[in-house]
């Protein structure tokens, strides 16, 4: 299964970003493979539709959940359509995260947040 | 003739100029700031009559769509999207451009029309005023400025712009014939103007300054048209009696103090823009 997360950097020990449409970088952590690869947020330098544009490039990578910090109500719309589940997160490392999600501390997130958040 | 009035910056005056010159000159007021019109608060016009405001967006048959992709990659600006099995449309996104319609290889999309806004059309004594108002959580406002100017009858009218220097704004000036811009004395303001002069220089069209809240001394924005010639269509001063009359909704050519100087810009208008 991949994992999304949304991050300041494009490594492990990047702090995730809190902001989905709107992080620097997206790193694709395998769990099988254990194999990471980062990639570069269209969203980011998006004029607008930024968290259209960063859901499609995560979902185009075949990810099955997304750990992050809020979903804007287009990014949520499309996530939940393409069936991929998010949970929200504190901004720490982007290797905690995926700790902290394997323990199953994370708390999935049911509903969007507000629009142009992370602007 | 088209006399644009722009600024740059925020709250330096567009509309308190606009709506005085207008039933000052006895020219048309037509308010292109659509996502929050105010000038109508200071005219109080009767309206005449409205119109809605549409625009077109996809619509994807899903049964003979096969799901290749092909519309994201040509929509310039997210407004469709595949999630799994399903691709999904934003309307609200979608700028009625039909790139999509042209590059679907089966033909699955058609467009729809939806309302984003309105204009209005009326009379502030015997003075005509229109207005474009984009309706809340609504993005699209260059059709609804693009839809109010397209259609205004032939004759004078002032364009009261929207702030900034973006994408609104320059739709407002493909209409302009001249531009007036409006400014503050103050860092913002003057860095702002700079913006607003480059935009209207780019459209070649004839413009002078006009400072409101002005100190009455010779501040940066007088040193600045002085030494590059650019014209100086007049100024308001800055003081308690207009920040009470514009907070009561009034016009301040209504007060004698504010007349005289309304009436020296209309005057150095006429002069500079000759029609």
């Amino acid at each position: 299964m991949k994992i999304a997360i949304s991050a300041t950097g494009k490594e492990m020990d990047s702090i995730l970003d809190r902001r989905f449409g709107r992080c620097a970088y997206f790193l694709i952590y395998d769990t099988e493979t254990k194999e990471v690869e980062a990639i570069r947020n269209n969203g980011a330098i998006a004029s607008g539709g930024a968290g259209i544009a960063a859901a499609s490039q995560v979902m185009e990578k075949n990810v099955e959940v997304v750990l992050t910090g809020n979903l804007g109500p287009n990014a949520f719309e499309l996530l939940e359509k393409g069936e991929v589940k998010a949970y929200s997160c504190e901004a720490v490392l982007v290797s905690q995260a995926i700790e902290m999600f394997n323990q199953n501390e994370l708390t999935l997130i049911a509903a969007a947040g507000s629009a142009h958040h992370g602007m | 003739m088209n006399i644009a009035i722009l600024s740059g910056k925020g709250g330096t005056g567009k509309t308190t100029i606009a709506t005085n010159l207008a039933m000052m000159m006895d020219i048309s007021y037509v308010d292109c700031d659509v996502e929050e019109p105010n000038g109508f608060i200071f005219l109080e016009p009767e309206i005449t009559s409205k119109k809605e405001v549409q625009i077109g967006y996809p619509v994807i048959d899903s049964q003979s769509c096969t799901l290749c992709g092909e519309c994201t990659r040509v929509c310039q600006f997210q407004a469709i999207a595949k999630a799994g099995k399903e691709m999904v449309v934003f309307p609200k996104m979608c700028h009625d451009c039909g790139a999509c319609e042209l590059a679907c290889p089966v033909g699955a999309i058609s467009f729809r029309k939806r309302t984003v806004g309105k204009l209005e059309y009326g009379m502030a004594k015997n003075l005509s005023c229109s207005r474009g108002i984009l309706n809340v959580g609504e993005l699209m406002a260059v059709s609804t400025i693009r839809q109010l100017l397209k259609n205004l009858p032939q004759k004078e009218h002032f364009i009261d712009c929207p702030p900034g220097t973006s994408c609104n704004v320059v739709t407002a000036l493909k209409y302009a014939d001249a531009a007036i811009l409006v400014t503050e004395p103050s860092e913002f303001g003057f860095h702002d103007l700079l913006m607003a002069e480059k935009l209207v220089r780019l459209f070649k069209l004839p413009y002078g300054v006009v400072i409101n809240k002005d100190d009455e001394k010779n501040n940066m924005v007088k040193v600045y048209c002085q030494e590059n010639a650019v014209p100086l269509f007049g100024t308001v001063p800055y003081g308690k009696e207009a920040a009470s009359l514009y907070s009561n909704g009034k016009m301040l050519g209504e007060s004698e103090l504010f007349k005289n100087y309304f009436q020296n810009i209309a005057c150095k208008i006429k002069e500079a823009f000759a029609w």
